[in-house]
């Protein structure tokens, strides 16, 4: 399991989808390289389990090519692929128990004694003691491990995991991740993780793609995601973002100064995407969590050289260790705002006139043409 | 949001229902019950019943029948009539691997390849009920007429030398051969094969193709692991609606066969309404009914059904 041969690098060239008028996924160009969890993410619907499947052998490209390192793999019929996929609802085989659940592909390939290696896999998943059961008598986790468990014993080149977590309860949810991810260290193989839930992709993934209506809108590490978003949909679709429409003003050094509601925001020129021609439009992006709140009163006190705004705080909830709040400001209607519940300050109610401000460095800019709620209607996981 | 709201006043203690569950409500499911009870009872419990006591009963049509528990008519007609009761199970048993050979791909196309004509071929298959057995069983007759052209082709193609051979057909002709009832059989009985492998098929998880695909099964080795042995209980339901009923069929030996095809079925009717003989006929149906009933144990036990999902 070295990673300097490149034979689990798999490379997709141009692929595409279509079933009639419907494109399922655009022509795509992917390279995942040996020994990286790649998560493609997006909302149901956006390609990126037609590309899974691409990758197995389940479907058909319309266009493109896959590679497997250097082998070609677009014609070769799933069982000739060196992949191995756990799927969304496992599939496991009901008529068969769990260890022979495990076996199958080894049998399969013509593999004799099997029994030294399916114990050993059935321990790394700790469920040595359930070789002789059913699935239908296992949990859900349960089940979940096995699926991994008959996968991996075939040592694939690359492993892909088809939403693995989906049918499982948050607690089991997030242990499964950890599980995973120390199991991708462990064998050092190439995973392809698919799924909807964007803190699922951030927390185990090295590489996140997120995919929108067939296309990859952006490719990156988690952080980096995050902290730059290029368009709209990643910039909402991956946690919460307060977009507003400013107007370019003028450039002072590596900033651009942007008119917004007869405020001025600055914006460091390399987080913008877009191209910020002086009197054109841009879409002024800023974190909940990076944003200050002072009471008005206190307005004085907030140090010069930040992007301010003010408003009137229209809602507040309390989570525990911070406390949400939705701001009604002129520039944009609901701005929400995420502090640390440190020293609270008892102005800080519904009603009350407030003052938000942040470090210019966290702002972002992108291009304005785009659809402003792109991505917004995802489901938010709970913030911390 | 500092506002502390009271807490709601607990619920009032209900009362607990001093008078016990009505004794209708608990004894409607025996009401609804009683129909079908009152059914099986007249129209086979005490038919049973009857028939039982019919075969130990001895004596004539003119002077009247009377329960001696004459147990000997049992062994008396199994050893008069035990090659029909042979034939029976031998037709029967080819009949029913005949419809699950030409049952099971046409389940298994209706089920995962049909597409949109699937409720078309499910009517086709159901179509011959819309015609009387009898009128379809006799279609077969002209079907398989001498010198026609079923007969004239497998004569050409050198068929019938094989199962003249076989001792399945004699000379030029199918009817009134065993191979013309086992056709009959087969064709009248082969819905009640593709109904339940169809029902069974069906319900199998295409996902689960996918994953034997991906654990590197080829398509066959995925049909013999995974399809097959899930299908099970279809087979079995396939095989045992088919064979039973087709053991103790008349009409298509009747029709379509000779006096050296009778199977037992033909036997006990002819017992039952040309001879008059009860008792023998009598006996001859509960000794039927044991043979399939033991037949039926063993099969189930060994192919092992109850241990599927």
């Amino acid at each position: 399991m070295t990673t300097t041969d490149n034979s689990g690098d798999v490379r997709l060239s141009g692929i595409s989808k279509t079933y009639g008028s419907f494109t399922a996924v655009h022509p795509l160009d992917l390279t995942v390289p040996q020994g990286s969890f790649f998560a493609l993410l997006g909302a149901s619907g956006c390609g990126k389990t037609t590309t899974l499947r691409m990758i197995a052998g389940l479907e058909e490209p319309t266009l493109g090519t896959v590679h497997l390192g250097d082998q070609d793999v677009t014609r070769l019929p799933p069982y000739k692929r060196p992949v191995n996929t756990v799927f969304q609802s496992y599939a496991l085989f009901p008529h068969l128990d769990i260890f022979e659940n495990v076996a199958f592909g080894l049998r399969r390939r013509g593999i004799k004694s099997v029994k030294k290696q399916v114990e050993e896999m059935l321990e790394l998943v700790q469920l040595g003691e359930q070789a002789r059961k059913k699935p239908h008598q296992l949990s859900g986790g349960q089940q979940q491990r096995v699926a991994v468990a008959r996968a991996l014993i075939n040592h694939p080149k690359v492993l892909l995991l088809d939403e693995p977590l989906g049918a499982l309860d948050l607690k089991l949810r997030r242990q499964m991740q950890l599980e995973l991810k120390r199991i991708q260290t462990e064998v050092g193989i190439t995973f392809i993780h698919v799924t909807h839930d964007q803190e699922e992709a951030m927390t185990m993934a090295d590489t996140v793609a997120v995919m929108n209506a067939g296309r990859v809108e952006q490719l990156g590490s988690p952080t980096d995601l995050y902290e730059n978003p290029q368009t709209t949909f990643v910039a909402n679709f991956l946690g919460t973002s307060n977009l507003i429409e400013a107007e370019v003003d003028s450039r002072s050094g590596d900033d651009i100064v942007l008119k917004a509601g007869g405020g001025k925001l600055s914006l460091p020129s390399a987080r913008c995407s877009a191209p910020a021609a002086t009197g054109g439009k841009v879409l002024v992006g800023i974190r909940p969590e990076k944003i200050s709140l002072t009471a008005a009163a206190d307005a004085g006190e907030i140090p010069e050289g930040r992007n301010r705004i003010t408003g009137r705080i229209a809602d507040s909830s309390f989570i525990g260790v911070s406390t949400q709040y939705v701001i009604d400001s002129p520039v944009c209607p609901e701005f929400e705002v995420y502090a640390q519940n440190i020293d609270r300050d008892a102005r800080l109610v519904p009603g009350a006139e407030v003052v938000l401000h942040w470090n210019p460095a966290h702002t972002f800019g992108l291009d304005a043409a785009q659809d402003i709620d792109a991505g917004v209607e995802s489901v938010e996981e709970e913030a911390a | 949001m500092a506002a502390v709201t009271e807490a709601p006043p607990p619920l009032a203690p209900t009362t607990p229902d001093k008078k016990p569950p009505r004794r209708r409500g608990r004894l409607t499911p025996y009401w609804l019950l009683l129909p079908g009870l009152l059914w099986l009872v007249i129209f086979f419990a005490l038919p049973m019943i009857y028939q039982a006591s019919t075969s130990v009963q001895q004596g004539s049509l003119e002077q009247g029948y009377k329960v001696t528990w004459h147990f000997a008519t049992y062994w008396d007609a199994l050893s008069e009539y035990w090659p029909q009761f042979l034939r029976s199970v031998m037709y029967a048993a080819s009949a029913t691997v005949l419809c699950l050979l030409l049952g099971y791909p046409l389940a298994y196309l209706i089920a995962f390849r049909a597409g949109r004509w699937r409720n078309l071929i499910m009517i086709l298959v159901i179509a011959p009920f819309f015609t009387s057995f009898l009128i379809r069983t006799l279609a077969w007759k002209t079907i398989l007429a001498d010198g026609g052209p079923v007969v004239g082709a497998l004569n050409t193609l050198h068929v019938l030398d094989v199962t003249n051979w076989l001792g399945w057909t004699a000379g030029d002709r199918v009817l009134a051969t065993p191979l013309a009832v086992v056709c009959g059989l087969t064709y009248n009985f082969l819905p009640f094969m593709i109904l339940p492998l169809y029902t069974s098929l069906e319900r199998i998880d295409g996902r689960l193709h996918e994953a034997a695909g991906d654990l590197y099964a080829r398509p066959w080795t995925t049909f013999r692991k995974v399809t097959f042995p899930l299908s099970m209980p279809g087979v079995v339901s396939g095989t045992l609606l088919t064979f039973i009923p087709a053991a103790g069929d008349y009409v298509n030996a009747e029709l379509l066969g000779s006096t050296d095809t009778r199977m037992i079925g033909n036997v006990i009717q002819t017992q039952f309404l040309r001879i008059l003989d009860y008792p023998t006929a009598a006996a001859l149906s509960f000794i039927l009914m044991a043979a399939i009933l033991l037949m039926v144990t063993i099969y189930i036990r060994k192919s092992g059904t109850e241990d599927l999902v």
